[in-house]
């Protein structure tokens, strides 16, 4: 399968990493992380994606799914530097929410180590990933 | 200097409160004491995974988001770090279970039930001891710096 939307370089990739923000201004900055493209929100994951992190994203990706016409998710990675188990509950639980529509979910721009973690998880029966060249793993 | 002065060992210890903002500080902090072994990223990685795991549970489950103090102690000895994460919390009834892979009680909280695996996963050797009511302590190893060790001359 193929996702052009999510090709390096596409439209996609290109705007959900216009500017760059420093982490601490949480709030401001949380926001500036989602966007809808369509019927897909997507959501650049921030530089350390831990339970401190998880509770204000969490919270604002609801407020999305609440308001806009979300059908999938796609989760961006291309900022993230570390991450532990509360980045597989964040996904987890977002998918709940969508699933039940037939909602998907997809991350893009995973490193090595992202793909190792969701890997142990087990997510990856549920989680698309998606490669560089927009095929799906 | 390094800890080769000390007869190859360096021991540090960190008390501090359980806030969701510090999860990060103490995982940096753990990182960086062990950064005379020159460590690989990947066993940085990993290390920071498992202080981020189990200081995010004394936060969640532990104190359960009320008020408390968290305490890291971390031996370095020549190769192998030693890693202590104590809480003072509601402790933990059946460790066994707690450990299961997938295994959560605060589902509700978009908890994964993951924590213990990855502290597995990512460290050579990890023990819980526990007592419901007064608190839990959790044990890690792990050998780092892929070279064999070698005595640094002056
Ligand atoms: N420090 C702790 N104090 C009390 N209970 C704990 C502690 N650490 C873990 N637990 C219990 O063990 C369970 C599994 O922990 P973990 O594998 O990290 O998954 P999660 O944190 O996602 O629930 C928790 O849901 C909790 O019930
Ligand atoms: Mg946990």
């Amino acid at each position: 399968m193929s996702y052009p939307l999510f090709a390096c370089g596409g439209q996609a990739a290109e705007t959900a990493s216009a500017g760059s923000f420093p982490d601490n201004r949480e709030e401001e900055v949380m926001e500036d992380r989602f966007q809808m493209i369509g019927q897909y929100l997507m959501i650049r994951m921030p530089e350390e994606v831990d339970h401190h992190q998880a509770v204000i994203l969490s919270e604002k990706a609801d407020r999305y799914i609440l308001k806009e016409k979300v059908d999938h998710i796609v989760f961006d990675f291309e900022d993230t530097r570390f991450m532990d188990s509360s980045g597989i509950g964040i996904i987890m639980g977002r998918y709940r929410k969508i699933a039940c529509f037939g909602g998907q979910v997809y991350a893009i721009h995973a490193d090595s180590r992202i793909q190792r973690i969701i890997g142990i998880s087990g997510l990856k029966k549920v989680l698309h990933i998606i490669e560089e060249d927009g095929h799906e793993q | 200097m390094n800890n080769r002065e000390y007869g190859n060992r360096n021991e540090m210890e960190l008390t501090f409160d359980a806030l969701s903002a510090n999860e990060g500080f103490a995982r940096v902090a753990v990182a960086a004491f062990t950064a005379d072994l020159n460590p690989t990223l990947e066993e940085i990685s990993d290390v920071k995974t498992a202080v981020s795991e189990a200081v995010t549970n004394c936060i969640i489950h532990g104190y359960e988001g009320k008020p408390g103090k968290i305490q890291i102690r971390c031996v370095l000895e020549r190769d192998l770090l030693h890693i202590e994460i104590e809480d003072k919390g509601t402790g933990i009834a059946d460790v066994e279970k707690a450990m299961e892979p997938l295994f959560t009680t605060r589902p509700e909280l978009d908890r994964s039930g993951m924590g213990f695996s990855f502290m597995e996963a990512f460290m050579d050797d990890l023990e819980v001891e526990s007592t419901p009511g007064e608190g839990t302590i959790v044990r890690m190893k792990k050998k780092l710096g892929c070279e064999p060790f070698i005595e640094q001359e002056e």
